[in-house]
């Protein structure tokens, strides 16, 4: 590397921009990264990956798409039909919004196993949050833009949801949708965000890698780096190690996008959106189903009614995910020496993949006896319960296991009994 | 530990997923039965006698009520038509074509870059023929209903003379297995013999579902063999790859172990 910065050409740019030491230090040799990390820490920068290929793919497919009812469901068609792979553009889009939340579920949960919101990262995690939100956004807008049923209803189940606001509800509707129902200005704003936020999201990535390169990336053990000894450069090891995550992804993502294009998708949404007939069940797509459940759990209380309160617990299931780096009171970070939490994580994980199953399904449906309504509520009710009440207590009340002196002293012993990670 | 937990917790929700939801599936029509598709698998292409002849049974049968708008007539070169039989096919229907010189609509016979000429001129006239009920479009249906070409087999296979005792139909409804609500506005469409094929295949109606089926999943995804094949490739390439990657992650991270 030192030879690289020795080039009379480098160092004239460097002199001016020092853009070089600048990506050396990011994710160049000049970035010490802890030399204990696992395959979980891959999936950050497989998100990013993600992140370019669809911002490219969507660049493409704006150039053939038209914002206007009456032709966006065949402008979708002329894509898929007409356009010179116009369809492998448009299956790695939508395949990749999929792959996309699927990898930034996986991370998300690592961070709680491992406690990498802990301090000193909390504004990392809570940027990771906010972008979570805007993918979340943009992801919702994007899937309207076909027009089809599913896009049309899924549009109107959920603007319809700000009408659950007390008195002014109504008109931040009608705001919203730029008219009296979903119809034109509506695809036409969704459509002019839906090509914002992505470069919001951008913006808020470089923010999350800021603060991320601040006190570098957390570890399995969850214990600060102490030295040199702890650390390898980023470059060559997690460059090879990202870049080998990404080839096994790719092959994953691919998959689907050649044999299995429409798997995520809902057959409905290739039925041409119409105002006048309401599909049997509207579903949202699959990384909204844990939300959906949520938001129909609710029952009437006191004077909220049960959509406020839906709408109320559905977006506060994200937004108390803010708080976590406080209600997580325990000093150890890795659930590997937190027995207790350890057990819970994976309690907490099967009740997010219940939620979402159960938003899957119509909430008067019965599974041997019980209806899906109180699975529902039962799984938010232990949502809310594990974050705001189990957490805190199980990080107070804990005893912990003892941690390793160093991050290169856990490494060694582990070399030595041959149970490498 | 942390494994044994991640696998528990993975079968104990697929142990909840894979279990029958006892929901109100009445509503919805039965299973239909998986075929053996000729476009299945990985290596699936669609079979050329039966896209040909799936689309006699369409222009002989279903053309009457249902359209195919998003196809044009030159995409029939794909299922194995010659240019000149397409030309032919599309002189066949009248497109309103104009203004021309005097500013004046006019009429002329089809070409191969015209879409597919509609049965009807629109929904209002298409529900005034069949008893209120509107005949869908063809050219996404087995993308657009649950269970895709396996569905749209069944349907036609589907139909029952006679519902079961104690389901009273609707006048003008017919009863069908696998149509969500079991009660379906369309007649039995096919038959055996419902066409005469020129190659000799005997038309039962299993055959003519079958090879209609074969059409209609060629509509729908018309770039689905393209798309396998393309697919090969890119999975050998990306394995390949991933094994280099991999090699070279051993490699590098040598002395670290």
């Amino acid at each position: 590397m030192s030879k690289f910065f020795e080039n009379p050409v480098i160092k004239w740019v460097e002199y001016r921009l020092p853009i070089f030491s600048f990506i050396d230090e990011s994710v160049g040799s000049g970035y010490p990264t802890p030399k204990n990390l696992n395959y979980w820490w891959n999936f950050g920068s497989l998100a990013g990956l993600v992140l370019v290929i669809m911002i490219a793919t969507g660049i493409v497919l704006a150039m053939n798409y038209t914002a206007h009812v009456d032709y966006a469901f065949e402008s979708v068609e002329r894509i898929m039909r007409d356009v010179n792979y116009g369809w492998l553009v448009r299956y790695i889009h939508v395949n990749g919004g999929s792959m996309f939340f699927i990898l930034v579920y996986i991370h998300m949960f690592r961070g709680l196993y491992y406690g990498s919101f802990k301090e000193p990262r909390e504004l990392l995690w809570i940027i990771g949050v906010f972008i979570l939100l805007a993918m979340m956004a943009t992801a919702f807008m994007g899937y309207v833009l076909p027009w089809g049923q599913m896009s049309f209803w899924g549009a109107t189940v959920i603007t319809n949801l700000f009408s659950a606001i007390p008195l002014i509800g109504d008109s931040i509707v009608t705001w919203l949708w730029g008219g009296f129902s979903v119809d034109n200005p509506t695809l036409n704003r969704f459509y002019a965000f839906h090509y914002l936020l992505p470069f919001v999201i951008f913006a808020l990535v470089f923010i999350h890698l800021w603060a991320l390169h601040v006190h570098k990336s957390s570890n399995p053990l969850g214990i600060d780096i102490q030295g040199p000894q702890d650390t390898i450069p980023f470059h060559p090891y997690f460059t090879i190690k990202d870049l080998f995550g990404m080839g096994v992804f790719m092959l994953i993502f691919m998959y689907f996008v050649f044999f299995a294009p429409n798997f995520f998708g809902e057959p409905d949404n290739y039925i041409k959106a119409n105002p006048l007939v309401t599909p049997p069940h509207i579903v949202p797509e699959w990384y909204f189903l844990p939300f959906y459940a949520i938001l129909r759990a609710v029952p009437d209380i006191w004077f909220i009614s049960a959509k406020l309160g839906g709408v109320i617990a559905m977006f506060g299931s994200i937004l108390i995910l803010l708080l976590l780096p406080w209600l997580d009171r325990s000093k150890v970070r890795s659930s590997q020496f937190r027995p207790i939490n350890r057990q819970l994580f994976w309690v907490f994980f099967v009740d997010c993949l219940i939620l979402g199953w159960v938003g899957a399904n119509s909430p008067d449906a019965v599974f041997h006896g019980v209806p899906f309504l109180w699975i529902g509520r039962v799984t938010t009710a232990y949502y809310f319960a594990h974050i705001l009440l189990i957490i805190p207590l199980v990080s107070i009340l804990e005893r912990t296991k003892p941690l390793p002196e160093s991050i290169s002293a856990a490494v060694t012993a582990n070399a030595k009994s041959g149970a490498g990670e | 530990m942390k494994k044994i937990n991640a696998i528990a917790s993975i079968l104990a929700v697929a142990l909840i997923f894979g279990s029958a939801v006892s929901s109100a599936t009445a509503s919805e029509g039965a299973k239909p039965h998986a075929q053996d598709w000729s476009f299945n698998g990985i290596f699936g292409t669609f079979d050329r006698g039966a896209l040909q002849r799936g689309y006699q049974v369409y222009s002989e049968v279903c053309a009457a009520c249902h359209a195919l708008r998003l196809l044009s007539y030159r995409n029939l070169t794909a299922i194995g038509l010659s240019p000149d039989q397409v030309k032919k096919i599309a002189a066949e229907f009248e497109v309103t074509d104009g203004p021309n010189d005097e500013g004046e609509m006019f009429q002329r016979p089809a070409r191969p870059s015209d879409r597919f000429v509609s049965p009807f001129a629109n929904e209002n006239a298409a529900r005034a023929s069949n008893n209120g009920a509107l005949p869908p479009d063809l050219s996404l249906m087995t993308k657009a209903r649950k269970g895709g070409a396996d569905y749209l087999h069944g349907l036609l296979t589907g139909y029952k003379e006679e519902p079961p005792a104690g389901v009273k139909l609707p006048e003008g409804m017919n009863y069908n297995l696998y149509f969500p609500g079991n009660q379906i506005a369309m007649a039995p469409p096919l038959a055996d013999d419902a066409v005469k094929y020129a190659d000799g295949t005997k038309a039962t109606l299993d055959q003519v579902s079958s090879d209609v089926t074969t059409f209609l999943a060629w509509a729908a995804e018309p770039e689905l063999e393209e798309r396998k094949r393309l697919g090969i490739k890119v999975m050998l390439f990306l394995l390949v790859l991933t094994g280099m990657l991999y090699a070279l992650k051993v490699s590098i991270w040598k002395d670290q172990h």
